[in-house]
């Protein structure tokens, strides 16, 4: 009897899974969510349809593939654009031996790009750029097996990334008048050189002065309130302005780059709210574990690198990232100054008398390149967090 | 010891500081492009025809053109210029810091330029003056039937106090729209958010072809201002002031005598100013501070005034108007090369 009951067959709730369950779970499950869903429905057809009757018969891409190279370098001469080939080969090279040290993210980020190249060497360009597209994957392939396992190397890696910044500047620039000069850098690799620039030297530069603000000694932490506060106090155009055009004035005869006037600008600018991002992980620290260093006979020195930044460091993940994404977009105002970065690009294309009135599809470009690569520092950042375990409490 | 390092430091720096100022106000900017190499020239970088940037990264423009023509003069490399582009706003502080050797870019000549702003101008290059473009279908023939529309302006520019000065002799109302940017005001012109766009002719008559309709819209038949835009030095600096004037005056020279780009090197006379142009007999180039074939250099870098202008402003549909040769009836006139 007992038995009987036991083995008694129950049926299987029917339709937990499927396309269909999912829509009436989340979409239609009460009357009013059915008639919200269908409304939201007929809003997003009116939308879309205007745009992709847009996008589809009117728009004139041309604009786009025709204009292509000027995104991507700006005016960057065409004779020497194997300086930025090189520079590309190199940053390959490195990505290629860390995906095969690390894997994980940076491996992933390695397969990405190497489908982008294979992507354009698809597209109608021309012969050599197809041969440098290819070139770029063969050589993340080749480092990625040459690095692969050999763990032994990953300081060696570490150190050819913080050298790769300086060479990359010089393969760039070349020397002298035969080289290129920076007013001739532009585009997405004046925009990605200031990016790069602004968030390598303003994230250290920011902890500085995080940890300067909370020193006991009042001098220094005086001087790097007043830095901050000022700094915050202003809005960037302003400082770009003036590092435009007030340099000059005062410094008559020294000539100091623009595009460096520029990094330097986006680069104090920044190190201001970073230090404030840091000073929040800080403040989140408990006195006892300063307490705790001190007992086991740690120096200052000692306590701020491997007590107190790396906790405070990881909680602020988030912040600090989107000052990252944040300092990204910033670089566009130094199309304002005469730098033709990535929007400078844009707004001088829909200028040239060839391109007349295809703002929306140059502008629409333009924002994708963007997005691209603010996604891609806020993919990383997850990564990043995943692995550290923030988030998982 | 101690006592005296403030003072020391304090010292040095203001020597640091000092010794830039004294040396450049005594040398000539002539003298700090040929040291450099280079030719820093300031442009806009979007105004079709004028200046912008093309398709393969390099410039090109009427003034651009003229900025090559400079250096083709003093350095004999039309390549050896750099383009620095500028907003309106920053084309005068850009010249005054000396950030740039000289400004060609669309600049109207003015009294209050000419003298507070601290700029010396060359010869005007283009005559241009300010008009109304307006849809066809409103039936608007002259500028007293504007009164009550919407005219869209840009910021900044002369242009703007210009149509205030009119309207104010005029006694009519009108309802100004102020845009920031060139590209915006034409779009909205375009989608009928103004009625009338009042700007230079030239650039009223390039945009026109940008519009989706362009027979829709006309351009009155008034001209509002003289707009004459040349480049412009920096106040103080004769000796370089004097070669930018020049070689404009060479490009006048040129067209008036039917020197062209591809017959300087050849051209055979026995006229002794064409030859005293061409570097083959005198000394003027030496008086300039420059070669003997600056001339030369310059016109077979970018060819003379008519060849300068059909290449970059004849397939915008500008017509020469004013901006003829004296000999056909125009403004533009050589000052003897004597």
């Amino acid at each position: 009897m007992e038995d009987q009951e036991l083995t008694q067959e129950i049926k299987p709730p029917t339709n937990t899974k499927g396309a269909a369950r999912w829509l009436k779970d989340n979409l239609f499950d009460t009357w009013y969510n059915a008639i919200l869903t269908c409304l939201a429905l007929v809003c997003l057809f009116f939308a879309l349809k205007g745009f992709l009757t847009w996008a589809f018969t009117e728009a004139e891409w041309d604009v786009i593939p025709a204009n292509f190279r000027l995104f991507m370098v700006g005016s960057y001469p065409q004779e020497q654009i194997w300086r930025v080939w090189n520079a590309i080969y190199i940053l390959s090279a490195l990505m290629g031996l860390s995906a095969g040290l690390w894997g994980g993210l940076v491996f992933r980020f390695a397969v990405a790009l190497s489908g982008v190249w294979f992507i354009s060497a698809l597209l109608p360009v021309e012969l050599s750029t197809r041969g440098w597209c290819l070139g770029a994957i063969a050589m993340i392939a080749v480092s990625f097996f040459l690095g692969r396992g050999r763990t032994g190397l990953r300081p060696w890696i570490l150190g050819g990334w913080i050298l790769s910044f300086p060479v990359i500047m010089v393969v760039l620039r070349g020397f002298g008048e035969n080289g290129v000069l920076t007013s001739n850098w532009g585009g997405l690799l004046l925009t990605l050189i200031l990016a790069v620039v602004g968030i390598v030297v303003s994230f250290p530069l920011g902890v500085f002065l995080a940890l300067c603000r909370q020193s006991d000694l009042p001098a220094i932490r005086w001087v790097s309130t007043t830095y901050i506060e000022t700094v915050r106090g202003v809005p960037l155009i302003t400082i770009l302005f003036m590092g435009n055009v007030l340099i000059p004035i005062f410094m008559p005869g020294l000539d100091i780059n623009q595009v460096l006037r520029m990094m330097f600008g986006i680069t104090f600018f920044s190190a201001a709210y970073m230090a404030e991002n840091v000073r929040g992980g800080l403040q989140g620290i408990p006195r006892g574990q300063h307490e705790a260093a001190q007992a086991v006979g740690l120096n200052y020195v000692q306590t701020t690198l491997f007590i107190v930044l790396p906790q405070a460091l990881r909680s602020v993940i988030p912040a600090i990232v989107g000052q990252f994404i944040a300092l990204f977009k910033d670089t566009s105002l130094v199309a304002i100054i005469g730098l033709i970065d990535l929007l400078g690009v844009a707004r001088s294309i829909i200028n040239n008398p060839d391109w007349l009135g295809l703002q929306a599809e140059v502008y629409l470009f333009a924002a994708v390149i963007y997005f691209i690569f603010c996604y891609a520092m806020s993919y990383a950042s997850q990564d990043v967090e995943t692995g550290l375990g923030i988030g998982h409490i | 010891m101690r006592k005296y390092l403030f003072q020391t430091a304090a010292l040095v720096l203001a020597i640091l500081f000092v010794t830039p100022l004294v040396a450049n106000s005594q040398e000539s900017i002539l003298e700090k492009i040929k040291e450099r190499g280079r030719l820093i020239c300031g442009v806009n970088k979007e105004l079709p025809g004028f200046g912008y940037l093309s398709q393969d990264g390099t410039w090109k423009g009427f003034d651009v053109d003229y900025g090559r023509a400079i250096a083709a003069a003093v350095l004999g490399d039309p390549k050896k210029v750099e383009f620095r582009p500028l907003k309106a706003a920053d084309r005068f502080p850009a010249l005054q810091t000396g950030e740039i050797d000289v400004l060609i870019r669309n600049t109207t000549w003015t009294l209050t330029r000419d003298t507070d702003l601290g700029a010396d101008f060359a010869p005007p290059t283009f005559y241009d003056g300010q008009g109304f473009m307006l849809r066809k279908d409103l039936g608007i023939t002259s500028l007293k039937e504007l009164a009550g529309a919407t005219i869209g302006v840009t910021a900044g520019s002369t242009t703007e106090l210009n149509l205030a000065d009119t309207t104010r002799a005029l006694g009519i109302e009108v309802e100004p729209v102020v845009f920031e940017e060139t590209e915006t005001l034409y779009q909205s012109y375009d989608q009928g958010r103004c009625d009338v766009v009042t700007s230079d002719k030239s650039q009223l008559l390039s945009r026109r072809q940008s519009l989706k309709n362009p027979d829709d819209h006309i351009i009155l038949d008034v001209t509002i201002s003289k707009e004459p835009l040349g480049p412009v030095t920096v106040h103080g600096d004769n000796k370089w002031n004097d070669v930018v004037s020049w070689v404009v005056y060479a490009t006048f020279f040129a067209e008036e005598h039917g020197i062209t780009q591809t017959n300087v090197n050849t051209f055979d006379t026995e006229n002794p100013e064409i030859k005293r142009f061409l570097g083959a007999s005198g000394d003027i180039g030496a008086k300039l501070g420059l070669p003997k074939d600056w001339a030369r250099q310059a016109i077979a870098a970018v060819g003379n005034y008519g060849e300068i202008f059909d290449r970059n402003l004849t397939p915008l549909g500008l017509p020469r108007g004013v901006n003829k040769p004296w000999t056909q009836g125009g403004l533009l006139y050589a000052i003897p090369f004597r």
